[in-house]
């Protein structure tokens, strides 16, 4: 019995894991899925949204700490709000200078800003506390929620251990329908705007940018809000990744976890469809943990496993997109098409 | 003696089918000209001839043989050299370069071909160092031509060698595939100035939504009242 | 005055490391031109043929060859041996991966290879790291003394003027085969015109080989000169690359050669120059900057590309 708590509450760890990494897919399948944008640079809008909402829910510099301002323990949600907010201002000016170019330039401005990002998140110790990182993120309610718990634990001693090792991760319960519930939310809204006269729109861009235009559509406008909400997206998910862990520093947001798995995660999916892209996160990050528990079998160091494991999902990638270029689920047949 | 033919030819882009059955036939040393209304699949059967396209039905013989399942490189090599209507140069190579691509897969000096063409259009003699980039648009038309005569084909196909030159080129033009002709190459051209096209050629087609309507000499083209009436503007 | 005094000793190094990122946006701009595709494992090709150097070098010296240096170079034969032989195998690694995937891609649109590069470039890192960890690692760990150049104040390495004069020869023996051979023609009328090429009877797909061999066999140059100039080679060291590659590439024109050459001179150039005003850390955003504006005023490139 024990045993299987111990089993559930990796469960759960892993659903929060992979439930973050799905709204990061939502957000990537608006802007590529239904639109056709090139982002590479996912990381940097996570790492924003997840330094912004530290910033604005954590608490206030330390005597140990570099940085002079932020931590202003403000409300969760005002966290999350401000973490889209950023995302989306930052996705706004890329979008001014490349958006109306073909979508390569795209790929490579989030690259470059996702690399001056990470090279603020370094250096710019007065805001982001360099490479010491923001320490004590809160995470929601945990607070109250933990203090009932242990209070409750307290008053009944006589638990079977198993029991109270369940009732003792039910913080983490907590959090992964926070998690589970932004989620739904999220492809709630977006399965209800593609099939909007918007999201045809967005798909027409995608199909064919010049028929888009000519039947006088704005497409500069329409790409620049797929690309704002999509960032958005990968703000809000960078937030709930902050007050999950607790802890971010710059070496959090290396360029493979950010952005590459998510790419995997869509495309397994399937582009273009909303369950696709949830589906995809959960299947690859399941991938992950599995490939972890096998290089751990081979006894491997740290960073050749890792590496191991990357050019596993690398190979499995490019087999996806040469033998099953539409994913698992492929993307939905939809009853209209505007053009 | 015929030289092309094509037979019943269906073909299109996709789902969409263009051609339903389109025929026609280029004997040797001939001048045919191909007209019709904008959409009526001139173009594509141009291209359906180079093999740019698959046919989904029909044949086409050149020569004497079946050429219809054979890659555009091979009917190049046969002797079917192609001259789209637009991006029909390379604009960052020289005009002497651009003619030496024409020759890319002959074996022979291309030298010796060269001065043919330049004979022919003693203009880009001239200006044979500049990049295309730099140059006109008759004489970009002219490297384009230049570039399909550098193999010395059987047959030319041209797809609207005069749009959108002016009249005083237009005139140069045509009298340049005259003299093309007179050297014994075949010519199949599209044409928007039809009137000026069908006078310089044997034959002429008239094709309406990817159909055969009319076929005759270019001479009782240019007399048949109906054809005036509705594909020359009266 | 001290900030006068640092420009001609910075201009060498932007020149050095414009030699570096020119060799490897020169490739780049190449496969651009006739795939119409950015290829996003561009910059750890370089890396990988930094890393298949040191790998030749290895067994050179594993086998007993002599390592008896070019004074003044602080290397001698064996990295020289090396270094050619890294040039041909990345080439022949990327033709390989071009057959085995991107060939087949190639139908279904260039968004798609874009994709597929991206994979490959983790992939090939990862490769690399697996096999060397993330450790530096070195070609030679002798320290050479610089040069100095009287009147002018600067200091120069004797390996630093080797790596101007390979890439500057380099890119001459491209300039030639562009312009005098017939393949080197077929590719730039390929660049202008695929369709076009194929109508005339040139053969594509061998055109697509070519520049794919020649492209990456100059990334691995610039990669090895790199962990010449550097002294170390590292598993990232392709993706610090990609930003100013591309940047080069941006600035130059997409597409053209030359363009790129004179793109990466500029990146490399302003990237060392920027010390004078800005910290040192923010050098890689340097190329970034200028890219953006460059997309702003005038992202045909300075000799208007594709």
């Amino acid at each position: 019995m024990e045993f299987f708590v111990g089993i559930l509450n990796y469960l759960v760890f892993f659903a929060i894991t992979a439930g973050i990494y799905a709204i990061l897919s939502l957000g990537l399948n608006i802007q590529w899925g239904y639109t056709g944008l090139f982002n590479i640079g996912i990381a940097g809008f996570f790492a924003v949204g997840a330094y912004t909402s530290a910033l604005l829910c954590g608490p206030p510099p330390g005597p140990m700490d570099w940085r002079i301002i932020g931590g202003f323990q403000l409300p969760f949600v005002v966290g999350l709000l401000g973490a889209a907010a950023a995302c989306g201002i930052i996705a706004l000016l890329i979008g001014i200078p490349v958006l109306r170019l073909k979508e390569d330039y795209l790929a490579i401005a989030t690259l470059g800003i996702a690399e001056v990002i990470r090279l603020i998140l370094k250096n710019e110790s007065w805001l982001t506390n360099s490479v010491w990182g923001l320490k004590h993120i809160p995470s929601p309610w945990q607070v109250p929620i933990q203090g009932k718990i242990f209070a409750f634990l307290k008053t009944h001693p006589l638990l079977p251990a198993w029991l109270q090792s369940f009732i003792s991760n039910g913080y983490n319960w907590f959090f992964l329908a926070l998690v589970l519930l932004t989620l739904g939310l999220i492809y709630w809204v977006s399965e209800k705007s593609i099939r909007s006269p918007w999201g045809r729109v967005l798909r027409a861009i995608r199909e064919d940018e010049v028929v888009a235009g000519a039947s006088g559509k704005n497409v500069f406008f329409f790409k620049m809000q797929s690309l704002v909400i999509g960032a958005m997206i990968m703000g809000i998910a960078g937030g709930f990744y902050a007050h999950y862990v607790k802890f971010i520093d710059a070496n959090t947001f290396e360029p493979l976890y950010g952005t590459f798995l998510i790419w995997v995660m869509l495309i397994a999916g399937g582009s273009g469809n909303s369950k696709g892209a949830i589906l995809g996160s959960f299947v690859i990050w399941g991938v992950w943990a599995g490939t972890d528990l096998i290089t751990a079998y081979l006894a491997l160091s740290g960073v050749r496993a890792a590496s191991l494991r990357i050019i596993a999902i690398g190979i499995m990638l490019e087999v996806i997109l040469l033998k099953r270029p539409q994913g698992m689920l492929g993307e939905e047949k939809r009853v209209s098409k505007m053009f | 003696m015929s030289l092309l033919k094509a037979v019943n030819i269906k073909v299109g882009y996709g789902e969409t089918e263009i051609l339903h059955g389109v025929s026609m036939e280029v004997n040797e040393r001939e001048i045919v000209c191909v007209i019709g209304p904008n959409g009526a699949g001139k173009s594509t059967l141009m291209k359906a001839i180079l093999g740019l396209l698959k046919p989904s039905q029909g044949e086409i013989i050149f020569d004497g043989d079946d050429i219809t399942s054979l890659a555009s490189e091979q009917r190049v090599r046969r002797g079917i050299c192609y001259v789209p209507q637009s991006e029909n140069i390379f604009p960052s190579l020289t005009v002497e370069e651009n003619l030496e691509m024409g020759a890319f897969t002959s074996q022979d000096d291309y030298r010796v071909r060269m001065k043919e063409v330049y004979h022919i259009f003693p203009d880009l003699k001239e200006t044979r160092k500049q990049k295309v980039r730099k140059l006109s648009g008759g004489q970009r038309q002219m490297v384009a031509i230049g570039r399909a005569l550098m193999l010395n084909p059987k047959i030319i196909l041209l797809d609207e060698p005069s749009a959108g030159l002016a009249p005083r080129l237009v005139k140069l033009i045509f009298d340049r595939i005259v003299l093309i002709n007179h050297s014994g190459t075949a010519i199949l051209m599209v044409e928007q100035n039809a009137r000026q096209a069908l006078g310089l050629s044997h034959k002429g087609y008239v094709l309406v939504m990817g159909r055969n309507r009319f076929e005759d000499s270019g001479q009782a083209l240019l007399e048949n009242e109906e054809v005036g009436r509705l594909y020359l503007g009266g | 005055m001290s900030l006068l005094s640092r420009l001609p000793q910075l201009v060498i190094y932007g020149i050095i490391s414009g030699s570096i990122i020119s060799l490897g946006a020169i490739g780049l701009s190449l496969t651009y031109g006739i795939l119409n595709f950015s290829n996003f494992a561009h910059g750890d090709i370089m890396a990988l043929g930094a890393f298949l150097a040191l790998a030749f070098l290895l067994l050179l010296r594993g086998l007993g060859m002599s390592e008896n240096i070019f004074y003044p170079l602080s290397f001698g034969l064996p990295m020289v041996i090396s270094f050619l032989l890294a040039m041909a195998a990345t080439a022949g690694i990327a033709i390989f991966i071009d057959r085995i995937l991107y060939s087949r891609l190639r139908k279904t649109g260039p968004v798609t290879l874009l994709v597929a590069a991206v994979g490959v470039a983790f992939f090939l890192r990862n490769i690399i790291q697996f096999i060397w960890g993330p450790q530096p690692q070195y070609y030679i760990k002798e320290i050479q003394i610089a040069w100095k150049i009287p009147f002018l104040g600067i200091r120069i390495k004797p390996d630093e003027i080797f790596i101007i004069i390979v890439a500057a020869l380099l890119v001459v023996f491209l300039h030639l085969f562009l312009q005098k051979t017939r393949m080197g023609k077929a590719m730039r009328a390929s660049a202008d015109n695929i369709t076009l090429a194929r109508v005339c009877g040139i053969n594509t797909e061998r055109v697509i080989m070519w520049t794919w061999g020649i492209g990456t066999a100059l990334a691995a140059a610039g990669g090895i000169l790199a962990g010449i100039e550097n002294k170390f080679i590292t598993p990232n060291f392709g993706w610090d690359m990609l930003l100013p590659i591309f940047a080069a590439v941006i600035l130059g024109g997409v597409g053209s050669p030359y363009g790129a050459l004179l793109g990466g001179m500029v990146i490399g150039l302003s990237g060392e120059l920027s010390t004078l005003f800005i910290s040192t850390a923010y050098k890689p955003a340097v190329a970034f900057i200028i890219m953006v504006v460059m997309l702003l005023i005038r992202p045909r490139g300075i000799l208007g590309g594709k």
